[in-house]
């Protein structure tokens, strides 16, 4: 009986990892069969947004910590690369000097927050949260000498990444290797603590484990990938300002990870996506007409129909569907079985 | 010399015995706004020591065993565990030290399997707390662990199911398994039958026993079933609006008459 749920779900996951490779293998070869410039820097777009959505995920679906602070991490890693760009010339080494700062400040920051507000209530938390990615957005527009206030600047990027099919591929390659990360992460044995403080905070500390411990270890790594994600965006644009620091940030990587489905990863992917292509339609749209231009309405009501018709997202509804499928296959064989 | 020796060794025995406190609290109280619920309660759980505690609803007896686990913090007084204060620590470093307890509002993670709910029990007790990078089925005896403990409840049919789709009774044996994985030296029971369909009662009665059998662990046991009660406990104390009403063998209990009028009668004590 354990051996047949074993293969069954070898099966299941292999055909998982099946459907990775190929979508995977898929979008590495797209650049070079359809030459579109704007699905590249639109898909380059959704990798970086993806990264952002994994890392939120992993602090709301799987540690149920809510955060509204998340753009810090991004904004910091989006003004660290942006600084050693501009200040120093745009090389390979500057590059990996603005990666190792990003990794630096957003551990440090994020180890701060978590040790600081993890103690607090959930909204408190929320609400701390939000109130220091205010502090640093405040920072980037009043210390001029280093980020230009509000009007930010542009920079130049290393020659690697100035094909935009080079740099697409990059971001590709990095999402691929952020979501294998965290799924290993997060089925660790520390990982799994992670799903039982989302699930029974009080539980998990009486069967003897820290929790404190483990919501800072999911901070931290949550904080740094942000950073990360921040630092692709940036380049992308090879220009920052201050948005980058604001709440539309995180409220589009709370949106990717609630649409896509919490908990997942691979909805906070899927999330992005169609966040970003419902973006760009919109955009086109507003050509037509100014309703459209008024974007957040639409992800407002989108995000309400989710949360009333879907509320596990779009990977958690279709993994309840598949697993009641298969439970009721099982259900009618060894009825057959009986019969 | 023969008979010489053997009443050393009886008297080392019985001192022995009786000199090892493994848990004790010394006038242990807490007050919720005004309306203590426990207080300045003093006990003394010796090593491998049954004891049950009895009273009506709303004596104590849950919060008592929150000040045992850490869950609360008293108001006053303090709890020794192996001549140490403990009163200070969480809850988290008591399970370490090893008090384990079940609780009586079943309380698992809902959203997980009955596998998971054990295996992450099994998990803490074998000090695999912050592993990161290896897959969690990379340790694959700590499955096998959690099946036996299940397979010890009887819940093993149930392993893949969620917990929160689990019947009252399938919860308790659950909570049962879940405290058992942690393999603590003292078991704190909170009414683990309570709520439970007849027939799944034996099943836990048995586990309850075979784990005194073993000799090797302290238990605490709140419980309503007077039969139950008698047939396990080494010691009885009465919990009575937060005191405690008595403290002794189940006979002396029995026979008790402020026990006996305080539970028919309700006499303000
Ligand atoms: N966290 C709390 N805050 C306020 N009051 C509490 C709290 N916990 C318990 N009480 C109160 O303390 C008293 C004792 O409750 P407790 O749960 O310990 O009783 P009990 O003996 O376990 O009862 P039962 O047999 O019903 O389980 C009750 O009056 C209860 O309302
Ligand atoms: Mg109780």
């Amino acid at each position: 009986m354990a051996e047949r749920g074993e293969g069954m779900k070898w099966i299941v996951n292999n055909r998982m990892n099946a459907i990775y490779l190929i979508i995977a293998a898929f979008l590495l070869l797209l650049p070079f069969v359809y030459e579109s410039r704007n699905m590249l820097i639109l898909l380059t777009q959704i990798f970086v947004f993806a990264i952002l959505a994994m890392s939120y995920d992993l602090l709301l679906g799987f540690t149920g910590i809510v955060s509204f602070g998340h753009a810090m991490f991004f904004g910091i890693g989006a003004y660290s690369i942006g600084i050693f760009m501009k200040r120093f010339e745009p090389t390979m080494l500057h590059f990996i000097y603005a990666v190792l700062a990003t990794i630096l400040i957003t551990a440090i920051v994020s180890f701060i927050v978590g040790l600081l507000t993890l103690r607090l209530k959930s909204h408190f938390y929320a609400m701390l949260t939000m109130a220091l990615a205010g502090l640093f957005l405040v920072l980037a527009e009043k210390w001029r000498t280093l980020t230009f206030g509000n009007d930010g600047f542009t920079f130049r990027v290393p020659e690697i990444f100035i094909d935009r099919t080079n740099f697409y591929i990059i971001c590709l390659v990095t999402m691929i290797a952020v979501f294998m990360i965290l799924k290993r992460f997060t089925n660790s044995p520390l990982g799994r603590v992670l799903q039982a403080i989302r699930e029974n905070e009080q539980r998990t500390e009486s069967l003897g484990y820290q929790v404190l411990h483990y919501k800072i270890a999911a901070s931290v790594v949550s904080g740094v990938l942000a950073g990360i994600a921040g630092i692709f965006y940036a380049m992308s644009l090879r220009y920052v300002n201050t948005s980058v620091f604001t709440m539309d940030i995180t409220l589009d990587a709370l949106l990717m990870t609630i649409i896509g489905g919490v908990g997942t990863l691979v909805g906070a992917i899927i999330g992005a996506g169609l966040i970003e292509f419902a973006h760009d339609g919109l955009t086109e749209l507003a050509k037509e007409h100014w309703i459209f231009e008024r974007w957040i309405i639409f992800f407002g009501i989108i995000y309400i129909l989710v949360v009333i018709f879907f509320p596990l997202g779009i990977v958690g509804t279709l993994r309840k569907f598949t697993w009641k499928r298969r439970k009721l296959e099982s259900a009618k064989k060894k009825e057959n079985l009986a019969g | 010399m023969f008979l010489v020796t053997l009443f050393l060794i009886s008297i080392y025995k019985i001192g022995g015995e009786s000199m090892t406190t493994l848990i004790e609290t010394d006038n242990l109280s807490i007050t919720f706004g005004g309306h203590t619920a426990v207080d300045s309660v003093s006990i003394s759980v010796p090593e491998k020591h049954f004891k049950s505690i009895i009273g009506p609803n709303g004596a104590g007896k849950t919060t008592f065993f929150n000040l045992l686990s850490g869950q609360l913090n008293p108001t006053n007084g303090k709890i020794y565990f192996r001549g140490k204060d403990i009163t200070k620590l969480s809850s988290t470093k008591r399970t370490r030290e090893g008090i384990g307890r079940s609780f009586q509002i079943t309380n698992v993670f809902p959203n997980l399997t009955v596998l998971e709910n054990v295996r992450l029990a099994v998990q803490s007790n074998a000090g695999v707390r912050y592993q990161m990078l290896f897959h969690y089925k990379k340790y694959r005896e700590f499955e096998e662990k959690a099946l036996e403990w299940l397979r010890l409840v009887l819940l093993d049919d149930k392993v893949d199911s969620f917990a929160i789709n689990l019947a009252h009774g399938e919860k308790r044996k659950l909570e049962m398994a879940m405290l058992l994985a942690l393999e603590t030296e003292v078991l704190l029971l909170d009414e683990p039958t309570a709520g439970m369909s007849l027939e799944d009662v034996p099943a836990i009665l048995e586990v309850i026993k075979r784990i005194k059998e073993q000799g090797n662990r302290t238990i605490i046991l709140i419980e309503h079933k007077m039969d139950m009660i008698l047939d396990l406990s080494d010691s009885v104390m009465v919990l009575f609006n937060g005191r405690l009403l008595a403290d002794g063998t189940p006979e002396e209990i029995m026979k008790n008459e402020t026990v006996q009028s305080a539970y028919l009668g309700g006499v303000s004590v």
